[in-house]
């Protein structure tokens, strides 16, 4: 009895998570405007996604690639700037290393929106003019830390002599980074871009008010905008259904990539 | 310079901070040599490899290879290559590229590099192996793939900073023979460092002790084992019996309260001495006429090959001797010494001598803490001097609050009655004590000298 309560109580927490993503993806099937009308089975929505027919839709479709290229762009520096400040903050000792890792952790706990007026404010101060170049800095200052926190980690596993080994064998300071820190250091790299990227797709506040005012939306401030014009463009809820799956999947095969590797550091 | 060295270490000297790590180092290694060199933590050893392979860069001195300086090559281009300390293998690359990884740098073709990694696995006993991933490895597996890696390259000498150190007992010791024959076979020069004084004993050529960023002795196995120079050398390598001695005359050396024949000369008359005797060195006898002295067997443990047992001599003194057969606690022994067995040391130091200052007429200052002394005639407030404290007059205090100065216990021997111990002060002097009370070493202790026990001599200021 106590196991079908505990049982029934997480199904019911599971439901209540999941009912909205559920609700945009039962009704991105259908071609009604207003979001709740049920006008019978379509695919309409997914084939104006696709094609591009529809109203507003190129600035939609805009604010898509916008998103993916500032994401892209901001996790390759965040990866370039962490890895290095890693290895940085991995040589330092005692109190400075105390201190720098303070100073990373910052960025992270900070709320979003103070992180987007002080930038905002920042830019402004300096005259730099806001746009694209803006958003990606401001992306670069919080994915940077994630990089930071996912390869520090990768350097303490290091055996601290195999940089020294591969001096010893004959190659450059530079040939070492390339053919055995980097290896080495690659998959705390490759999570930390993930999670840079991740959090750069996701980003609102900060990208509200770094944006300036050349009309550059991503898809986070064209959905705020789109939905106080009232009502949100149909196209949104299979673009969101499908948002959705994609993160589904990689997580999935994230977490598969990651027991494979388990297992076969158990054998 | 003579043509058969590879290496000279000239006046070498290392400082990490204000702390000295090698002080004025001089060493040279003929070529196709097994050099070990041998100390315990913290002696230099370590660095003195890592200025060799160029890891570290000395602050004083030169570092030659036949003949010419290589200080300004960086590592990467020496002709060297190391066997770390926990192998440091690349876990991202399988047997064969690890291997590889050095000849594929230096551009050599496919197919040598194949006929050259195949050639070197055997030579470690690893064929087969060239798919395996290296952490799916054994320790001692990993050591062998770590050994091929660095000998694959041909180099000119073969570093190992205590390659076996990770290993079990029974490995070690089949590691260590198999060393021994891949260093006969090759031909090239060996560089080992090790703290393992049996290891170093069973692999050299040649082992150099260090202690303290000095080189202490360097000998072949068996003469740093027979004819230790000082103490250090005598307690570190093996089991042995140190005591206060004299040297009567040349071939005459009195101990344990006992004179004794020996075959040391050139000490002088009437000279202490530290006198050296191995545990195996000591015999029992039934024969009156070859008994030298008596002693009541206080404990005897089985060791597997012999029996170790600890003795109090008729005149107090304590003694470790090993034999194979046992003999009952309690039991009176005559024991005899051959001369052969003995070894005679100069004496490094027979007292305690501190240039300081006069604070006024009954304080000095000596090792920057104020001890209070007898007024002297001759000698006022402000003269330098020199103090002079014997060994037995050093009170060693718990508290280090209670002490003029503080300090710890940094080295200590037994001496058959009584210990010998060298304390290091806060300050970073050292301080010698003879005392009958057992210290550890590490304690911390004050250090207190009573006023009548130093004895001031006025110094010329230079």
């Amino acid at each position: 009895m106590k196991k079908f309560f505990a049982q029934a109580y997480l199904w019911l927490l599971l439901l209540l998570l999941y009912a909205p993503l559920v609700f945009i993806a039962i009704f991105s099937f259908t071609e009604s405007k207003v979001l709740g009308n049920w006008t019978g089975f379509s695919t309409r929505l997914y084939a104006n996604l696709f094609t591009g027919n529809m109203q507003g839709s190129s600035s939609l479709l805009a604010a898509v690639q916008n998103t993916l290229l500032i994401a892209l762009a901001a996790a390759i520096l965040s990866t370039l700037l962490g890895t290095v400040a890693a290895v940085g903050i991995h040589n330092l000792r005692g109190r400075s290393k105390q201190a720098v890792t303070f100073v990373n952790n910052i960025p992270m706990i900070n709320p979003d929106v103070i992180t987007g007026v002080s930038l905002f404010l920042l830019f402004v101060f300096l005259h730099f003019s806001q746009g694209f170049l803006t958003v990606i800095l401001a992306h670069v200052t919080f994915g940077t830390p994630y990089v930071v926190l996912s390869v520090l980690p990768k350097l303490s596993q290091m055996n601290p002599n195999i940089y020294e080994a591969a001096l010893d064998l004959g190659a450059t300071p530079s040939q070492a980074l390339r053919k055995v820190l980097i290896p080495q250091l690659k998959p705390g790299m490759i999570s930390g871009f993930i999670l840079a990227f991740t959090m750069s797709l996701d980003d609102f506040a900060v990208t509200f008010f770094t944006r300036g005012t050349i009309g550059l939306d991503t898809l986070s401030t064209f959905i705020y905008t789109d939905a106080r014009k009232g009502g949100l463009t149909p196209e949104l809820r299979p673009l969101m259904t499908l948002i959705f799956l994609l993160i589904l999947v990689l997580l999935a095969v994230i977490n598969l990539r990651q027991e494979k590797l388990k297992q076969l550091h158990k054998a | 310079m003579a043509d058969d060295h590879i290496i000279d270490l000239r006046h070498v000297s290392k400082r990490f901070g204000d702390k000295t790590i090698l002080d004025d180092i001089n060493l040279y290694i003929r070529k196709g040599e097994f050099v070990t060199l041998l100390g315990p933590s913290g002696c230099g050893k370590t660095t003195t490899l890592r200025l060799i392979s160029g890891f570290l860069a000395p602050d004083e001195g030169e570092i030659l290879l036949d003949g010419k300086d290589i200080s300004a090559i960086p590592p990467y281009k020496r002709p060297f290559n190391t066997v770390f300390q926990r192998y440091a293998l690349f876990p991202h690359l399988d047997v064969y590229d690890n291997i590889a990884f050095g000849l594929k740098l230096q551009k050599v073709p496919q197919d040598e590099i194949e006929k050259r990694v195949k050639r070197v696995l055997k030579l470690v006993s690893m064929s087969d192996y060239e798919d395996r991933d290296v952490e799916s490895l054994s320790g001692g597996q990993q050591q062998r793939v770590a050994i091929a890696r660095a000998l694959v390259n041909q180099p000119k000498i073969l570093l190992l900073d205590e390659p076996l150190a990770a290993l079990d007992l029974k490995m070690r010791k089949d590691m260590q023979i198999e060393l021994k024959e891949m260093h006969k076979k090759l031909g090239i020069t060996f560089i080992y460092v090790t703290h393992d004084q049996e290891e170093a004993l069973t692999l050299s050529d040649t082992i150099v002790v260090m202690n303290e960023g000095k080189i202490q002795q360097i000998g072949t196995p068996i003469d740093i084992y027979n004819e230790p120079v000082n103490c250090f050398v005598a307690d570190f390598i093996g089991e042995s019996n140190i005591l206060k001695g004299r040297m009567i005359r040349d071939r005459r050396v009195a101990f344990l309260k006992h004179e004794f024949d020996c075959v040391d000369e050139g000490f002088g008359e009437d000279v202490p001495v530290d006198v050296v005797v191995r545990p195996e060195d000591i015999y029992f006898t039934t024969d009156p006429a070859k008994c030298q002295f008596t002693a009541t067997v206080k404990s005897c443990t089985f060791k597997g090959v012999h029996y170790e047992m600890f003795v109090d001599t008729d005149k107090g003194y304590e003694l470790m001797i090993q034999d194979y057969d046992p003999y009952p606690v309690g039991s009176e022994v005559m024991l005899y010494i051959d001369p052969d067995d003995i070894q005679v040391m100069h004496k490094e130091r027979t007292r305690n001598v501190f240039d300081g200052k006069m604070v006024d007429e009954t304080h000095v200052e000596i090792m920057d803490g104020v001890f209070e002394c007898l007024p002297q005639e001759g000698i006022a407030a402000g003269d330098p001097v020199r103090a002079v404290i014997r060994f037995e007059d050093v009170d060693l205090l718990d508290n280090q609050e209670d002490g003029v100065v503080a300090g710890e216990v940094h080295f200590l021997l037994y001496k058959g009655d009584h210990y010998h111990l060298t304390i290091l002060t806060d300050e970073g002097y050292h301080i010698w004590v003879d005392t009958n009370d057992i210290w550890d070493k590490g304690d911390l202790v004050g250090v207190n000298i009573a006023p009548k026990d130093i004895k001031l001599e006025k110094r010329d200021e230079a």
